[in-house]
């Protein structure tokens, strides 16, 4: 199995105060701004986005999305897929949701998320933002408004995504070979 | 594991204690889903249900339609009264003819017991039972656990006292079978006539006062008398049956802990519990009716996605 480093910690740590500020550009006023993670990797990197806002003086109310039951592939793999606790205490009716996710892959997370998310309302505006954009693997017409880094994959590659927040000794995203 | 180990829902007996906990974590995000403004998700859309009801129900029968249609699953409902069954037909000649108009999950109740587990050895489609005879009840015992681990964070180590008619309780055999397997304590109480005989063997205490039950137990789950199930005499009559074995308010007042009173429905008010009883601060049984729709959830969604 062949692993390749896309971002040490020091880089992650740059690429993340990028898109604070791309976030703060295009969000001047915060004030009817929410994030929401998606479950369950994505809620890692929504807590640092928000630590990091944070420190820039922006405060902005975080959820947790989980998209499980809106999934498309029920029936269609041999175990039911997990779900994790949805957490969002606040109205979405009108707010602008930045989404956020770590991977970026077929477009069918982010396609069940859009729909978990309606069930709490009618956003204005949403926006999606992940750290890894996998280029030309997308199943379904969907992009990435803020995007960490792009990479150019294969089906039999996987991003691996290792945070401290998630246990890890540091934060490190690997490209690995599939065997 | 995110699997559970059967491919019906039989009995509790058949299920192990990771199933349940799976199906407890599974219901506690379907619990949150029925609690918003849009409470329907899509992920049984394309699952067609049958539920197919040999015996009169109301709560457990609206329970489980309201889960599947939370689900977005196609229903259809079954009754015996007003079928073909009244014409002679057997059990599986009828339920087969359901199974050929493509129905893919099957939730039953009927009044002889092992009836779902004969079933599961005929059809393809998945069994949920919803009670056969005296025998299970399974989504109850599952909804009654799951909302004693709600109001007091687990269910190991628990005391729990079963009260009433437990000779002729699904409920109860369900329900102890489910806490044993948790790992809590369980007595069972009543008239010497309404225990069975060997209850014992299956790892729970027996005993005769109501009050000394009171005393021992966290929680009380009361048993509805089965007034339909009554043709023998077991015992002399209701008034007698309130007079030793019915639980007031004052009575759960005057105990010098927390209880928590729980009833799986429908109360016979004023037989087995005081109105005033059945609605205090320590009674649950609403939640428990509210639990029933996010266990039944879980359960059709982890045996539906399985497949």
């Amino acid at each position: 199995m062949q692993k390749k480093l896309i971002l040490d910690s020091k880089q992650l740590d740059i690429t993340l105060s990028r898109l604070c500020q791309q976030l703060i550009e295009n969000h001047t006023d915060f004030s009817n701004c929410v994030i929401l993670g998606l479950q369950p990797r994505g809620i890692f990197l929504a807590e640092l986005i928000h630590q990091k806002l944070k420190s820039l003086k922006v405060s902005v109310p975080l959820g947790y999305l989980d998209a499980t039951f809106h999934r498309d592939d029920f029936r269609r793999r041999d175990t039911p897929a997990k779900a994790y606790e949805t957490r969002v205490d606040f109205a979405i009716e009108g707010k602008d949701v930045v989404l956020i996710d770590d991977v970026l892959f077929t477009g069918r997370t982010v396609r069940a998320a859009l729909d978990a998310m309606i069930s709490f309302g009618r956003p204005a505006k949403v926006e999606l933002l992940v750290l890894v954009d996998r280029k030309s693997t997308r199943d379904l017409p969907i992009a990435a408004d803020y995007v960490g880094k792009y990479v150019d994959t294969h089906d039999n590659q996987k991003v691996l995504v290792e945070l401290q927040a998630q246990g890890h000794k540091q934060n490190k995203i690997w490209l690995i070979n599939k065997e | 594991m995110s699997k559970l180990s059967q491919r019906h829902l039989l009995g509790i007996k058949d299920i192990t204690r990771q199933d349940i906990e799976l199906i407890f974590e599974t219901a506690d995000n379907f619990k949150d889903v029925i609690n918003r403004p849009i409470k329907k998700v899509p992920s049984l859309r394309d699952v067609t249900i049958a539920n197919v009801f040999f015996e009169n129900s109301t709560r457990t029968r609206l329970s489980f339609e309201l889960a599947e249609k939370r689900l977005s699953a196609d229903v259809v409902n079954f009754s015996a009264s007003g079928s073909s069954v009244k014409k002679g037909e057997t059990l599986l000649d009828t339920v087969n003819n359901i199974l050929a108009m493509k129905v893919d999950m099957v939730v039953m109740r009927h009044a002889s017991a092992g009836a779902p587990h004969f079933l599961s050895k005929h059809i393809k489609a998945n069994i949920v039972n919803a009670g056969d005879g005296t025998h299970e009840h399974p989504t109850q015992a599952l909804l009654d656990t799951f909302s004693i681990r709600e109001k007091l964070g687990s269910v190991e180590g628990k005391k729990i006292a079963i009260i009433g008619d437990i000779l002729h309780s699904r409920v109860a055999l369900s329900n102890i079978f489910a806490l044993k397997k948790l790992g809590a304590e369980v007595m069972v109480c009543g008239p010497p006539t309404l225990i069975p005989k060997f209850i014992s063997s299956l790892g729970v205490e027996v005993e005769l006062e109501v009050q000394k039950a009171l005393d021992w137990c966290d929680v009380a789950n009361v048993l509805r008398i089965q007034l339909e199930r009554q043709q023998l005499k077991y015992f002399p009559s209701l008034r007698e049956y309130t007079l030793y074995y019915g639980i007031n308010k004052k009575m759960l007042d005057d105990l010098d802990k927390e209880i928590v009173l729980m009833h799986p429905g429908p109360i016979n008010r004023g037989v087995e519990l005081t109105s005033d009883a059945a609605d205090s601060h320590h009674s649950i049984i609403l939640d428990q009716v509210e639990n029933g729709v996010a266990v039944r959830m879980a359960v059709l969604y982890l045996l539906a996605g399985a497949a």
